[in-house]
């Protein structure tokens, strides 16, 4: 029997190693020369739609795809260039801002590019009103209004008034963003879909709302060939392309969300760029011969902030102590290394106005102090809601930590994003860590949020962080509504920073840091440089080797 | 195989005839009631997580007005038990609904996902159970000797070793570094767009198009995750085999069989994991349906993009019409897999067949 036995299992074991052997035939080469494959988490599109995206992954494909009248400028992130505007003026008044379009430009599609295009997309974006909607609509645009507000006074001019005189820069900035791109109005017109007006939706056409979800109508340096939700998106060059055309024949997004699986397919070849790196190995990336790191500074600002319905976090003793319990050196220096730098202020760098200031650092004893102040100094119990991700579960412990050296105890109650965040809009934490990325690419967006809160009411219709968090801030809330209309730039740049100054010294937020974003970059790509805002990181240099 | 004694009386035959029928109603009640209480299961459990569906449609930034708009398309105003009852209407109609994340029928968005697990289930499962039951013979065959140890010993490394590491561990050695296998998904990419899949499960696809290069490339993506599942399986399947054929094996008709002179390997194959093969029958099903499931990390790990990732995905952001349909999918897979696990019983055991 076991003589028997053992010829089979010999039998087994040899056919094993048959595999074995096939199985480690030489693998096939590398990525195509005229393609870049990306792995990059892209779980967070919802749509392509310009007028219905609104997510960092997604701006980073409109911004490929699409033109913009303008875009921010990736030298002076303050200021914008033309894309299809030529040229552009501003009435006396301030209200009027008129247009003069690029001649010859064409969509994809090869139908020609005009004003009619720029007056339908905005349009668009304001009546179906997703996401990106208030975009246009804080404009004074409205459903009603906007075909005479937003209109086209011959084929290359193109003309949008606002219903206040405000800051140019602000205008400017908005249309910047990608729900302001340019979508082909004759292809999408014919894909539109009839829907019936109701109650909600007042209109009896979806302005191909469904077909641009997954299609494409657009006239950048790429096509949006394809989107397979959690897999991947496809971008091929646009032939049509009336400016520099990318060097590169196609560019692949894949979905990987595995810091250590990206790392491992870019050794290996697989893959060209690593989007998604976690510190341990960007370390790793870093010492490795055929691999660059490239990072750059985002929008996106870490805050954590004290609920003011808490009693204990009312105080503004108490919030002052909370910041000078986070050990920002050690954070900086291990957490986010290469990921993320510390600020204190709630403007990211490179937005008008942004200011460097970083008074806090850990001080245990003042924080003491502080709490004695507040008629607590044993500390006291507290929640904190925290996304289960890193680094900010691991921020989240280090001040559980050192909070609790002044008596301060943190329970940290773990959530996924949603769950947290739908915990956070309900105003029913008490300390909350999060993290806010600028809508468009102006102080007004951090401001408003930030340091604006018109009616403290549980049901206010405007609910900003500052809602969030129960903060009542009336002076603080006319200083951003001013800033919004100061038509002289440098006036409007030193009234953030007035704001900044004040919101650091005595708020509820304690902001921690800006996110950087880094990229694992393989030595045989060229030109890849990831850009300011997430709507500029640029392929058309992309090349090859 | 069922061959129906032919010499019983008519009487008794009638009542055979009858039997099924009874047998098809009381299954159709069955499943029906699976079915419904699978769906009020879920559905209720979707809305007390605590995640605001419309969130996911409108993400953080939207406006009020635009908020209530969408909570009021989306019929989250109404009571519970309403939106439960519209929503068995709307599935009733055959339409399983639009997933928010994705922005297309939920139907479409599962018969794309589907077929990437049941391919990785099935692969999986084959592994397990071609290496799992003789490994769980020997054991039993040897029990107590290091042979039966050792096979202990992988199995509960399967079971307690977790998965996500165990991938990981696998990419660095048969990926990174022996370049084995391929990574990331379930195609390279020069593939990826000049192949048109049948099926959705590529390595069929390939194979009946007689595409050998990318059967192979396929094969090569599938391996490593197929075998980690495999091994995840083995562990299951070679403890239940070991112990059933211990069974089997302290039976009297082995004796009898020994005492016949017939031989050990012929008795070990023949006679006792024959007897023992009715029992696993139900285990390989079970094992099956799990992996069917759709398995989370392995799939997050290896970017396959299928059931257990998109379920999960749309779980953790309120997308219940993709939640739902997706668990519409695994209940018909269970059963589906129960109905073929009892057809086999009564192909296996002849016991099962009369009664």
């Amino acid at each position: 029997m076991t003589m028997q036995l053992r010829k089979t299992i010999a039998r087994l074991s040899a056919s094993a190693c048959l595999i074995a052997l096939a199985a480690g035939m030489p693998a096939l080469a590398d990525t195509p020369k005229d393609t870049l494959v990306e792995a990059f988490a892209i779980d967070d599109i919802i749509s392509l739609d310009p007028a219905e995206a609104f997510e960092l992954s997604t701006a980073e494909i409109t911004s490929n795809s699409y033109s913009l009248l303008v875009r921010l400028d990736p030298e002076d992130t303050s200021k914008v260039v033309p894309d299809l505007a030529e040229s552009w003026t501003v009435s006396d008044d301030g209200m009027t801002y008129t247009f003069k379009l690029k001649p010859g430009v064409k969509f994809a599609s090869g139908n020609p590019l005009t004003a009619e295009d720029v007056a339908f997309s905005i349009e668009r974006v304001v009546k179906l009103d997703k996401s990106p909607g208030f975009l246009f609509t804080q404009l004074g645009l409205s459903g009603e209004n906007v075909a005479e507000k937003a209109r086209a006074v011959d084929p290359e001019t193109f003309e949008m008034t606002v219903d206040k005189p405000y800051a140019p820069s602000f205008v400017l900035n908005v249309l910047s963003a990608t729900p302001g791109a340019v979508v082909d109005k004759e292809l999408v017109l014919s894909k539109a879909k009839a829907v019936t007006p109701s109650a909600e939706y007042a209109y009896d056409t979806d302005f191909g709302n469904e077909f641009l979800k997954t299609g494409y109508a657009g006239s950048g340096p790429f096509v949006t060939r394809v989107w397979k939700a959690n897999e991947a998106v496809v971008l091929e060059r646009n032939d049509n392309y009336t400016g520099e055309k990318p060097k590169l024949a196609r560019v692949i997004y894949r979905h990987m969300k595995e810091s250590s699986a990206q790392r491992l397919a870019l050794e290996s070849g697989d893959i060209d760029v690593a989007r998604n790196l976690d510190p341990n190995d960007l370390n790793a990336i870093e010492n490795n011969p055929n691999l660059t790191l490239d990072s750059a500074p985002k929008g996106t600002i870490y805050y954590i902030s004290f609920n003011q319905k808490n009693p204990n976090l009312a105080k503004p003793e108490v919030d002052e102590a909370m910041k000078y319990l986070i050990d920002y050196d050690a954070i900086g220096s291990t957490l986010l290394k290469g990921v993320g730098v510390i600020h204190q202020t709630f403007l990211p760098t490179g937005q008008l106005g942004a200011i460097e200031d970083t008074p806090y650092k850990l001080d245990v004893a003042k924080a003491k102090e502080l709490l004695a102040k507040a008629g607590l100094p044993d500390g006291f119990s507290v929640t904190m809601d925290v996304r289960s991700t890193q680094p900010v579960s691991g921020v989240a412990e280090s001040i559980q930590q050192t909070a609790a050296q002044a008596g301060v105890k943190i329970e940290i109650i773990p959530g996924d994003g949603k769950q947290t965040l739908t915990k956070y809009r309900a105003r029913n934490h008490d300390i909350y860590i999060g993290q806010w990325g600028s809508d468009y690419w102006d102080p007004n967006s951090n401001a408003q949020t930030f340091a604006y809160n018109a009616d403290n009411s549980d049901d206010s219709p405007l609910k900003t962080s500052a809602w969030r968090n129960a903060w009542d801030l009336p002076e603080l809330s006319k200083q951003t509504d001013a800033a919004l209309l100061e038509s002289d730039t440098e006036k409007r740049a030193a009234i953030y920073e007035d704001i900044q100054r004040k919101v650091l010294a005595d708020s509820p937020f304690a902001f921690i840091w800006q996110q950087v974003e880094v990229a694992g970059v393989s030595n045989k790509v060229e030109g890849y440089k990831l850009g300011p805002t997430f709507d500029s990181n640029y392929l058309t240099n992309v090349s090859k080797n | 195989m069922a061959v129906i004694d032919a010499t019983e009386g008519s009487g008794r035959r009638r009542a055979r005839f009858l039997k099924p029928l009874s047998g098809v109603l009381r299954f159709a009640v069955v499943i029906l009631t699976t079915y419904l209480g699978l769906l009020a299961v879920t559905f209720f459990i979707g809305r007390v997580v605590p995640v605001d569906p419309v969130l996911a449609v409108l993400g953080d930034r939207a406006p009020a007005s635009a908020i209530a708009r969408v909570r009021a398309e989306m019929g989250l105003d109404l009571p519970l038990w309403q939106q439960f009852l519209l929503y068995l209407k709307q599935v009733l109609s055959g339409n399983l609904g639009n997933s928010v994340l994705t922005s297309r029928p939920v139907l479409e968005d599962v018969m794309r996902v589907f077929p990437a697990t049941l391919e990785l289930a099935t692969f999986g499962t084959i592994v397990g159970t071609a290496i799992g039951i003789p490994l769980g013979v020997l054991a039993a065959v040897k029990r107590g000797s290091i042979t039966d140890q050792v096979v202990r010993l992988i199995g509960l490394a399967g079971y307690s070793i977790p998965i996500f590491w165990l991938a990981l561990l696998g990419l660095v050695l048969f990926y990174a570094k022996l370049h084995w296998v391929a990574f990331p998904g379930r195609i390279d990419v020069t593939y990826e767009y000049t192949f048109t899949p049948i099926t959705g499960m590529l390595l069929f696809d390939a194979l009946i198009q007689r595409e050998w290069d990318v059967a192979w490339d396929v094969f090569r993506h599938i391996v490593l995750p197929g075998c980690l599942l495999g091994y995840f399986s083995l562990a299951y399947i070679s403890r239940m085999t070991r112990s059933f054929m211990l069974n089997e094996l302290g039976q009297e008709y082995i004796v009898a069989a020994r005492a016949k002179g017939l031989s050990e390997q012929r008795i070990i194959w023949f006679h006792a994991l024959r007897n023992a093969a009715v029992p696993l029958v139900t285990v390989v099903a079970l094992s099956y349906a799990g992996l069917l499931e759709g398995s989370v990390l392995t799939e997050t790990v290896f970017s396959w993009p299928g059931l257990g990732l998109y379920i999960t995905n749309s779980l953790q952001n309120a997308d219940m019409n993709a939640v739902l349909g997706g668990t519409i999918v695994i209940g018909s897979v269970f059963i589906a897999l129960n109905l073929f696990s009892d057809f086999l019983y009564r192909t296996l055991d002849p016991r099962t067949r009369v009664k």
